[in-house]
């Protein structure tokens, strides 16, 4: 095993060990901290795919993030608890249905205009819950009951919940991993390099990246689903382009190309987010959290090229450019 | 005559607004033999083998592949069906190695995207074509080398062999030798004879030297016509070809 591949798996198997023990040391606000962190980190893991993997900068995650979260909420029963076996699929069918109309119509345009459409249609979807009473409006709703499966899972506990996610976080996580491996995984990233050469040799591209497009937005329904559950309340902000931007920026922040990228910039963002709302920390000046948010987005652009993902290799370059360069300067070959 | 025509244009024409790229173009490739096309820049040889290969459609005109129609084909059914083509920039992936590069080319002839578990690297097809099509090329010494470190003529080598990997009865090269020193052109010619026996080869190039020795055909466009098609002694001494293009050649 070379040590790129070596790190990468000592990395993973660290950082879901430390998630499976955290519930043993974090109170009720760690866990639920956690668990929103965890929901999030899905989410960023949907957009990669699609960003870091295909090459495809979708600006309208929250769309089918916000989907999975109102038809949790819309298709469970008023008196009964849902069973996970059909809802959870039911969501995420329902995110994946919207990410087929929405990439089958804006796959056919390329760069910035992509962008912007898909933009468009996530503010469509955010209009239509926003506005009308079919989602309650801007007040939202509440999801009284929880959905359980069988005896055996009851999401109403904080705990079964912190499982159910984590669990959710690893399959996603080896799920997108082995893809990226596959021959699928290689022809996305064949797509994002040079699409026009894979047209030549042979491969239809416009499948491949709508296949991608539904399977994050089916994954981002998870996410949503998940986000619905545990705060029992939806509302349109879940959707909003504030919603979306803030997975891109996840995504950006971890490092894009990687999928623990997208793990990391999860986590770095929630907490950074946390750490300015404090007023424990920054006192009165906690009301002005977005500006420190922001400065501090702006300062790791600039610091750190390829994400925090990116840090160890950015570290070990310099180490040896130097060693390198102190060799040039005494005559020896480096 | 017998020929075994693998590709054939009929009055292929393009207009970009008030301007004709190309204009009512015959031509054939047969199996077994070089086919260059010259002429200056702008000629409109590039949009030719756009047309060909259905990067862009013709206005009017029809492209015959292998007997088939296949005018109305999208660019990757026409590749899948047999039509290779390289680019007159390098369009390889620099951050793959030079196999995965090949892989990925011969992985179009059995994509199976739905075999998500199965790791790209243990498609046994696509692996041994790649390992087949890097060798042909002369790249089998650098399979694990990042593709984006080659030197210019491995790169432009590992164009060729990533078209050879979808195994090709067509290939349209587009201007393989451009930016390659004397002893790279020499392994490019090289190449280039021994793909002729089982490829029909469509070859455009401005190095005339090496058209000349390597072609079995050469037709020269001009302003998106045909003023000369024919063996090379015919053209060389072509009256016309010689006052429009080749000077004192």
């Amino acid at each position: 095993m070379s040590t790129g591949a070596l790190s990468k798996t000592v990395f993973v198997v660290v950082a879901f060990g430390l998630l499976a023990a955290f519930p043993l040391m974090g109170g009720s606000y760690g866990i639920d901290l956690v668990t929103k962190i965890m929901v999030f980190a899905i989410l960023a893991l949907s957009l990669e795919l699609l960003v870091g993997s295909t090459g495809l900068v979708c600006f309208g995650q929250a769309a089918f993030f916000g989907i999975g979260a109102y038809a949790a909420v819309l298709l469970s029963p008023a008196d009964a608890p849902p069973s996970l076996a059909w809802l959870l699929p039911a969501c995420m069918a329902m995110a994946a249905g919207y990410a087929l109309f929405v990439g089958a119509l804006s796959l056919r345009t390329k760069g910035v205009y992509f962008i912007m459409v898909t933009l468009a249609f996530a503010q469509m979807a955010y209009f239509i819950v926003h506005d009308t009473p079919l989602g309650g409006g801007t007040d939202g709703i509440y999801l009284y009951i929880k959905p359980v499966l069988g005896p055996w899972i009851d999401l109403d506990h904080p705990l079964t919940l912190y499982a159910f996610t984590l669990a959710c976080l690893v399959l996603v996580f080896g799920f997108l991993a082995q893809l990226r491996r596959s021959r699928f995984g290689r022809a996305l990233d064949g797509i994002r390099v040079n699409e026009q050469r894979m047209r030549a040799t042979g491969f239809a591209t416009y499948p491949y990246k709508l296949a991608a497009f539904v399977l994050s937005g089916a994954i981002a329904g998870l996410a949503g689903f998940l986000f619905a559950v545990k705060d029992g309340f939806v509302n349109p902000e879940m959707l909003s382009w504030h919603m979306s931007g803030s997975v891109l920026i996840m995504i950006i922040l971890g490092g894009l190309g990687h999928l623990r990228g997208a793990l990391i910039g999860a986590f770095a963002f929630t907490l950074l987010q946390e750490l300015f709302k404090s007023e424990a920390v920054f006192g009165s000046f906690a009301r002005h959290w977005t500006l420190l948010l922001g400065l501090a987005i702006i300062a790791s652009v600039a610091l750190l090229p390829r994400g925090l993902a990116g840090l160890p290799g950015q570290w070990r370059e310099r180490l040896l450019g130097r060693a390198s360069r102190r060799a040039e300067v005494n005559g020896v070959a480096p | 005559m017998t020929a075994d025509v693998l590709l054939r244009g009929r009055g292929i024409t393009r207009r970009w607004g008030g301007l004709t790229a190309v204009d009512r173009i015959d031509l054939e490739l047969e199996r077994g033999t070089v086919h260059a096309v010259i002429g200056t820049n702008g000629a409109g040889k590039s949009t030719l083998i756009n047309i060909l290969s259905g990067e862009i459609a013709p206005s009017s005109g029809q492209v015959e592949l292998l007997g088939q129609d296949v005018t109305r084909w999208s660019q990757p059914r026409r590749a899948r069906a047999g039509l290779g083509r390289s680019y007159q920039r390098n369009t390889i992936f620099p951050s793959f190695t030079v196999l995965e590069n090949c892989r990925l080319a011969a992985q179009a002839q059995t994509p199976r995207p739905w075999l998500w578990w199965q790791p790209a690297a243990r498609c046994p097809a696509s692996v041994s074509a790649a390992q087949a099509a890097a060798g042909r090329a002369g790249l089998d010494h650098c399979l694990d080398q990042m593709a984006g470190m080659l030197s210019h003529g491995q790169k432009r080598q590992l164009e060729i062999a990533m078209c050879l990997a979808t195994a090709p009865q067509v290939l349209l090269l587009d201007e393989p030798l451009a930016g390659m020193g004397a002893e790279e052109t020499e392994r490019m010619l090289a190449l280039l004879r021994e793909l002729k026996s089982g490829h029909a080869i469509l070859l455009v190039e401005h190095d005339m030297d090496a058209v000349f020795r390597v072609a079995d055909r050469i037709t020269v466009m001009v302003n998106g016509t045909v003023i000369a098609s024919g063996p090379p002694e015919q053209v060389r001494s072509n009256a016309e070809v010689q006052a429009a293009y080749l000077g004192g050649h």
